[in-house]
């Protein structure tokens, strides 16, 4: 079992598991705004960008190829 | 009077709508398109900051002039279906590392001289203009009247305009001159891959591939290639509020050395991406820039703002700069072939360039008045024949 | 920043022919165990953390058993790596060919991560077998939270064991749907039904004769369909879905009957209540590292491939390619390709008696993926279920309007004017589709395919070539 954090929520999810497939888990399906509305995965191996997020403060991060470590700090990612 | 305009660049673009709007008959041929090729290639800067004084910078300062009246007039009068020009009057700020505050001083110098508004700043004013800017900087120069545009957009805009006003746009090649019976020397047209297209007068504003273009019509004309390559990072909030750049940018402008160089120019665009520029190299038209451009522009653009270290790269391209061995353009009527002038030759300034040279262009071929002074650019001047 | 230098590849036996290998799925490994029988010395990169590639997607805690195939070769093929350099989680962001050395620049460490160990490869020969991803056609109402592509679908049910919603909608073209169904269904949601767009002339041309070419292996084949039958998941031909119903996320879908050419045909439409819906119509190769080596590709908007001879040499000396990059033929035919790439690279003969066996596989399986393409292939009235609005490039949110309003001009210029294909992905989604409504509005796209960039990268592991980084 791993804990990261999303924003200000801390969620559980398997070891192993991508972030995308922890928030996924968590019964969330989008976690970034865009400019139509929110997005989450679209093609899940890393091409399309869309589920990006930010990691410890890195910006980003596509959630679908990011395998997921305890602590870790996720946070949306806004395109105005 | 029928004028053929071979490119539909920047330079194409400009000067079909001058010419159209003068009263010329305006056929204007591409072989790939509208802003197929440099003017999509390249970035928009319409500065006044980077040239020394002189035929160039005086003809600078005319252009940006003409662009703030014309990039809004564009805009205004635009269909839906034509894209804007993005103008930006944003303002450049040149800055300079521990010792070459001399250097850039006595630049800006020189230029206030001329009338160009360079303004020193001091840290406090650096750092609330640019508050991400490296603290490693000493000292910066604000240029005022640096602005920005989409070249593309712009040349998108400028041809629909031009279209729109009655000239007519050719997809075809341009492979040889049409004479006229019994006068050598004389163009009445040109052929093309599309058929023959007659005319009175005929532009070459085919970039870097003027020089070809000139030979096939009869003319010499040497005008080179110079690759420029350039990085566009991902789309972030707002971190780059200027034209920022480093005042070693001055010195490769002007160089004739063909090893790569570079200097780094960084600016938001309106898409959210940065795009930092660029290199210079003389490798003819090879396109396979490889990495060593790229990453000597991304260690200056990161010394610049650090915070660019961690910034993605989304992509890199790369173009070729058209320029003269006196790296001056090369603008009005062909020393020998009657019925042919040039306008070509703006090396890396061609986006910021193209009003004033469709004005020397309606000079050239409608006799039209200029204030501006044609005799630096004419291509039959000595530093020209010299090399050629 | 942590980035550093080294220059590997040169190890192994002095004298042997360095070999890189530029992906780890099916054609990747089995150029590896190829180049090695034949006595090169190999370094094998992929970009994901485990080998496997898209087929073999796995991870040793998450994976269901269920959803493995051919898992025993897999092991084979990963069991000679030992005498390779493998080098997982290594983003290959640049390649370059020239006078016969091959040069890959790579970041290595978790995913995007900032200041990644730099690894700069340096090869005899390369065998670029970075597969291809999903070609998910557009369709209104796409970018709403819950569509995924079908590999997407595959991928999380595979690597992660999570599906995106519980009641999922696929749709699109082509055998990947039965496994990626029954995918679905193990990792947890109803699978409300598959829609193939085909429809049974072109089926009966194409792979129905010989069904048991489907995915290569008859027990394959019929494990999916006894899936399908078990979870009771309907199969329908000559329909698709054609617009997707929500607001804040996908409650809906809706299906119509499309003709030949996948024109949906008025008063055919329904709406099925949905949480999820699965689209794959196809594949796109990654070309953009064969395309970065200098290779020719060939094909059109329907499909660009990389040319490659017997050999599965391209047009650049010391470039060899194999996998999903020089055709869409499935597994077998990239393990096949694979093997023959990496001998060949190595210095091996085509005539020696290890090749026979690939080379007859790859006989076969390049029929069967002509026949592939003759059932499934993308038919151009596809176009017809977009509305004006519907966002094409979902990166920056362009309308299908927008790119028709400047089909004509040169695609350099479209894209700027538009900025479709300009955003994160540069154009890999949407390209394809951009391409045909260019077309259907008269212009001539020229393609999207050349992307400098390879991999996602960052300014400062760039700078790092130039300023040569801190020491390891
Ligand atoms: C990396 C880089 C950065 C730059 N940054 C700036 C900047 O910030 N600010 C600035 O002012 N300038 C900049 N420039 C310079 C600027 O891009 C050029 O000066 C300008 O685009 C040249 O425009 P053009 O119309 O002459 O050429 P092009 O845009 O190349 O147009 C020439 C046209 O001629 C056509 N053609 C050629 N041969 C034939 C033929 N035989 N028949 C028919 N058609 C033909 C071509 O298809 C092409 O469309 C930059 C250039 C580069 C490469
Ligand atoms: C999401 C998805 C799921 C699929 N699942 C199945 C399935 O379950 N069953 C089935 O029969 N078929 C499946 N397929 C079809 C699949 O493409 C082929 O069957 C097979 O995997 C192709 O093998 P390949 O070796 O050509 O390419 P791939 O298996 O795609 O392997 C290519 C590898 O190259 C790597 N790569 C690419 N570019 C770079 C770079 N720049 N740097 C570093 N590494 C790079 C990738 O990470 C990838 O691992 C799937 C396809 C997709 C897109």
């Amino acid at each position: 079992m791993i804990r990261i954090t999303v924003g200000d929520e801390a969620i559980e999810g398997r070891d192993g598991q991508t972030i995308a497939g922890v928030l996924i888990g968590a019964g969330r399906t989008a976690w970034r705004t865009a400019q139509t509305g929110d997005r989450g995965v679209f093609c899940g191996i890393g091409v399309c960008h869309d589920c990006l997020v930010t990691v410890n403060d890195v910006e980003g991060v596509r959630a679908c190829q990011r395998e997921a470590v305890d602590g870790d700090r996720v946070e949306r990612e806004v395109r105005a | 009077m029928r004028v053929a305009v071979i490119g539909s660049g920047i330079v194409g673009a400009a000067c079909a709508l001058a010419l159209v709007e003068g009263g010329a008959e305006v056929v204007v041929i591409d072989r790939v398109g509208v802003a197929g090729e440099t003017s999509s290639r390249c970035e928009g800067n319409l500065l006044v900051s980077d040239k020394a004084p002189g035929a160039e910078a005086d003809l600078a300062v005319a252009s940006n002039a003409m662009w703030r009246v014309l990039a809004a007039r564009l805009d205004a009068e635009r269909p839906s279906c034509q894209p804007l020009t993005e103008f930006e009057a944003k303002g450049g700020i040149v800055v300079a590392f521990d010792g070459g505050e001399p250097a850039l001083e006595r630049f800006a110098e020189a230029q206030r001289a001329t009338g160009i508004r360079a303004e020193a700043m001091d840290v406090a004013a650096l750092t609330e203009a640019e508050p991400f800017l490296s603290r490693e900087v000493v000292h910066a120069v604000h240029y005022p009247d640096d602005a920005q545009i989409q070249p593309s957009t712009a040349t998108q805009a400028l041809l629909d305009t031009a279209v729109r006003a009655g000239a007519r746009l050719v997809i075809g090649e341009v492979t040889g001159a049409l004479g006229r019976a019994g006068r050598p020397g004389r163009l009445s047209g040109v052929m093309t891959t599309a058929g023959p297209i007659e005319a009175d007068v005929v532009v070459n504003c085919a970039g870097p591939w003027a020089g070809e273009v000139a030979a096939r019509l009869g003319a010499r004309l040497d005008i080179r290639p110079r690759r420029g390559v350039i990085l566009v990072t991902t789309p972030m909030p707002q971190r780059v509020f200027h034209k920022v750049y480093d005042s070693d940018y001055v010195g490769a402008v002007g160089s004739g050395d063909a090893a790569l160089q570079t200097s780094t120019v960084v600016e938001s665009t309106p898409g959210g991406t940065v795009l930092i520029g660029s290199s210079r190299e003389r490798v003819g038209f090879d396109d396979r820039p490889g990495v060593a451009p790229a990453a000597a522009i991304a260690a200056k653009a990161v010394r610049l703002f650090p915070f660019l270290e961690e910034t993605l790269l989304l992509r890199s391209y790369f173009g070729f700069r058209p320029y003269a061995p006196d790296h001056l353009p090369v603008i009005g009527a062909d020393p020998e072939i009657v019925g042919l002038v040039h306008a070509t030759g703006h090396e890396g300034a061609g986006i910021g360039l193209a009003p004033a040279t469709a004005e020397l262009v309606v000079h050239a071929v409608l006799g039209a008045p200029t204030a501006l002074d044609p005799t630096p650019f004419l291509p039959g001047r000595a530093s020209l024949q010299e090399t050629a | 920043m942590t980035a550093a230098t080294g220059t590997v590849g040169t190890t192994g036996t002095t004298g042997a022919t360095r070999v890189a290998i530029l992906g780890g799925g099916p054609a990747g490994l089995a150029a590896a165990q190829a180049a090695l029988a034949a006595g090169a010395a190999v370094t094998l990169l992929d970009e994901g953390g485990r080998l496997g590639g898209q087929y073999w997607r796995h991870h040793e805690g998450l994976t269901d058993r269920r959803l493995q195939h051919g898992w025993a070769r897999f092991e084979r093929l990963r069991g000679v790596l030992d005498r390779a350099e493998v080098h997982t989680g290594a983003s290959v962001w640049s390649a370059e060919a020239s006078d016969g050395v091959v040069r890959l620049r790579a970041v290595v460490g978790a995913a995007d991560a900032a200041g990644r160990v730099a690894l700069d490869i340096e090869a005899d020969a390369v065998v670029v077998a970075t597969g291809a991803h999903d070609l998910a056609l557009p369709v209104p109402g796409w970018t709403l939270p819950g569509v995924t592509t079908a590999g997407a679908a595959q991928a999380l049910a595979k690597r992660d064991g999570v599906t995106v919603g519980r009641r999922t909608v696929v749709s699109g073209a082509g055998p990947f749907l039965l496994p990626v169904a029954q995918s679905l269904s193990v990792a947890g949601s109803e699978v409300v039904g598959v829609h193939e767009a085909s429809r049974l002339g072109g089926l009966a041309a194409g792979w129905l004769p010989r069904p048991w070419q489907l995915v290569g292996k008859a027990g394959e084949l019929v494990e999916y369909v006894g899936a399908l039958a078990r979870h009771r998941i309907p199969y329908r031909i000559g329909s698709g879905v054609v617009r997707v119903l929500g607001t804040d996320r996908v409650e809906g879908v809706v299906i119509a009957a499309l003709d030949a050419d996948w024109r949906p045909i008025p008063g055919t439409e329904r709406e099925v209540a949905c949480d999820s819906v699965a689209l794959g119509h196809g594949f796109t190769p990654r070309l953009e590292v064969a395309i970065a080596l200098g290779a020719v590709i060939e094909g059109d908007r329907r499909g660009r491939f990389v040319v490659v001879d017997e050999s599965q040499r391209t047009s650049v000396d010391g470039v060899f390619a194999a996998g999903e990059v020089t055709g869409i033929g499935g597994a077998d035919a990239a393990l096949a390709e694979g093997a023959v790439a990496g001998f060949m690279a190595a210095g091996g003969a085509l005539d020696d008696g290890r090749m026979r066996g690939p080379l007859a596989v790859r006989r076969r399986m390049r029929a069967f993926a002509a026949r592939l393409e003759r059932a499934h292939g993308i038919q151009p009235g596809w176009t017809s279920w977009l509305s004006d609005d519907t966002v094409v490039c979902r990166c920056e949110n362009v309308t299908r309007r927008t790119i028709a309003v400047r089909a004509d001009a040169p695609l350099r210029a479209m894209k700027l004017a538009t900025r479709a294909g300009l955003g994160a992905c540069q154009g890999r989604t949407c390209g394809r589709a951009v391409e045909a409504i260019v077309a259907d509005a008269g212009g001539a796209p020229e393609g999207f395919d050349r992307r400098p960039v390879l991999a996602p990268v960052r300014l400062g592991e760039v700078a790092a070539v130039a300023t040569g980084g801190p020491e390891q």
